[in-house]
């Protein structure tokens, strides 16, 4: 689904990515983890062409992409994002924050999106919320609400930048169910995360991330149990 | 001393209710034009602050050179600037050719109140719109313009109680509005202070209607907080 080769990104003279290679499948939940400056954020958000890369290769259903010219704006409509702090519309309800994009962007008539947008509300549980303007719901909500946002575009892959970070603890599960329930479905998704445990339980492969390279990658089970790298053992063991 | 005082005040206070259908005249004048004005003012305004936050360099520098220029000027010698610039080349009314001065004049302050509130929306926004895949004019219209504007309001009452009363400059060429109608009857009458007084009450009348109109739109957008 994603292949990215030899992967630079510098901001400045900081060299941020530093030759990173990484693929995705079809279907397959990858976590991202990674001590804070690792540049886990700024490899998601090269995925969608938020950040430019420098050098490098990256490829979209086999489609090498050129910002230069290629339609990125086309890219990005296949390539959710959620991110940390949620970003939802505060001046639109939480229905017009679902379908603003497929009215705007994908051209479909009113009445499909409200109806679209209504069932994706009910799937991440916020159906009676539909009316509701975003500064009336809570974190966990509001971070719902920004999934079936990005949902309603009707993505190949979610990307999703420590979703559950800003947080309020007794929130986190409701929002990592809804993500649980999507991998479920089957929804490719690459998941930068500190919650180790659901690493552990959804994700197909896990990634370690150090200072711009990717130090290890594998089974969830054998990066928590077993891991190979010193580095990988140090920041497991500084977390858990 | 104490009777020359209410003489004088009960003189104002005929004068005020005796030429109120005259004054009203006056004060629709005053009011289409700052209407008028303000209204394509937030035209230019909106231009202005899209040139300055383009982050392209020459766009950028008109858009300087034009709030230097109205800021760096008097905006009596823009409005006569105006006025014999336009009826030179142009048949165009006293009126229209001060609502173009005033609006030249105000859309330089309103660019500047645009811009701060545009940029005071977080970059987030901005992101989460093109993470969707809008366009960066579909974002820009739909997602941060709505929010900037609201931001943008409470300043931008200001500069229409502002540009309101600026608009009393027109009675130096020739437009009757509350200004040009006080004068002149001070003028004939040798009673400059009642007549300047009769304006400004009008001038507060209109001040007091015109910030709660803009209570009124602020609160009409303020549903979402
Ligand atoms: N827009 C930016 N400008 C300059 N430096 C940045 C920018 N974004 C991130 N960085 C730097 O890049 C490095 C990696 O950041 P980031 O990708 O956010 O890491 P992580 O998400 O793993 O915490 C950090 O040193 C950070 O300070
Ligand atoms: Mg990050």
């Amino acid at each position: 689904m994603i292949e990215v080769k030899e992967l630079n990104k510098y901001f400045g003279d900081l060299h941020v990515l530093k030759g990173i290679d990484f693929n995705v499948d079809e279907s397959e939940v990858v976590c991202l983890i990674g001590a804070s400056g690792s540049g886990k954020s700024t490899m998601l958000r090269c995925l969608n062409f938020l950040e430019m890369k420098n050098s490098g290769e990256i490829k979209l259903k086999g489609e090498s992409i050129d910002p230069n010219s290629d339609d990125l704006n086309g890219v990005r409509q296949q390539v959710g994002m959620v991110f940390q702090h949620f970003n939802l519309f505060p001046h639109k309800t939480v229905l017009q924050n679902v379908i603003e994009a497929p009215i705007q962007v994908k051209k479909i008539s009113k009445s499909q999106a409200k109806k679209e947008g209504h069932e994706l509300l009910e799937k991440v549980g916020l159906g009676d919320k539909a009316d509701v303007y975003p500064s009336k719901l809570s974190g966990g909500q509001k971070q719902r609400v920004a999934i079936a946002r990005a949902l309603a575009m009707k993505p190949e892959i979610m990307l999703f930048d420590e979703p559950t970070s800003a947080l309020d603890p007794e929130l986190v599960g409701e929002v990592l169910q809804t993500m649980k329930d999507l991998a479920q479905e089957g929804m490719t998704m690459v998941v930068v995360t500190h919650e180790m445990g659901f690493a552990r339980e959804v994700a197909d492969r896990v990634v370690y991330m150090h200072d711009g390279k990717i130090v290890e990658t594998g089974a969830p089970k054998d990066i928590f149990e077993n891991p190979k790298e010193v580095r990988t053992q140090e920041f497991l063991s500084s977390i858990l | 001393m104490y009777l020359g005082f209410v003489t004088f005040w009960s003189g104002f206070f005929q004068s005020l209710i005796e030429s109120r259908d005259v004054f009203f005249k006056a004060a629709q004048v005053t009011l289409a034009l700052t209407a008028v004005s303000i209204f394509i003012a937030l035209f230019i305004g909106l231009f202005f602050a899209l040139l300055k936050i383009s982050n392209v360099k020459p766009l950028e520098w008109i858009a300087n050179a034009y709030i230097y220029v109205v800021r760096g000027t008097p905006l009596i010698v823009q409005i006569f600037v105006f006025f014999y610039g336009l009826t030179s080349i142009w048949m165009i009314s006293g009126f229209w050719s001060v609502a173009l001065g005033l609006a030249f004049h105000n859309g330089a302050y309103i660019a500047e109140i645009f811009r701060g509130s545009i940029q005071s929306i977080g970059k987030g926004q901005t992101e989460a719109g093109r993470s969707l895949g809008m366009s960066q004019m579909v974002t820009m219209r739909r997602i941060i313009l709505p929010q900037a504007f609201r931001r943008a309001l409470p300043p931008l009452g200001n500069q229409f109680i502002i540009g309101l009363k600026d608009s009393s400059l027109a009675a130096f060429i020739g437009v009757q509005e509350i200004f040009a109608l006080a004068t002149t009857r001070g003028a004939n009458t040798f009673d400059y202070m009642t007549w300047l007084l009769v304006c400004a009450v009008w001038y507060l009348i209109l001040v007091f209607i015109l910030t709660l109109v803009v209570g009124l739109v602020e609160k009409k957008l303020a549903v979402s907080d």
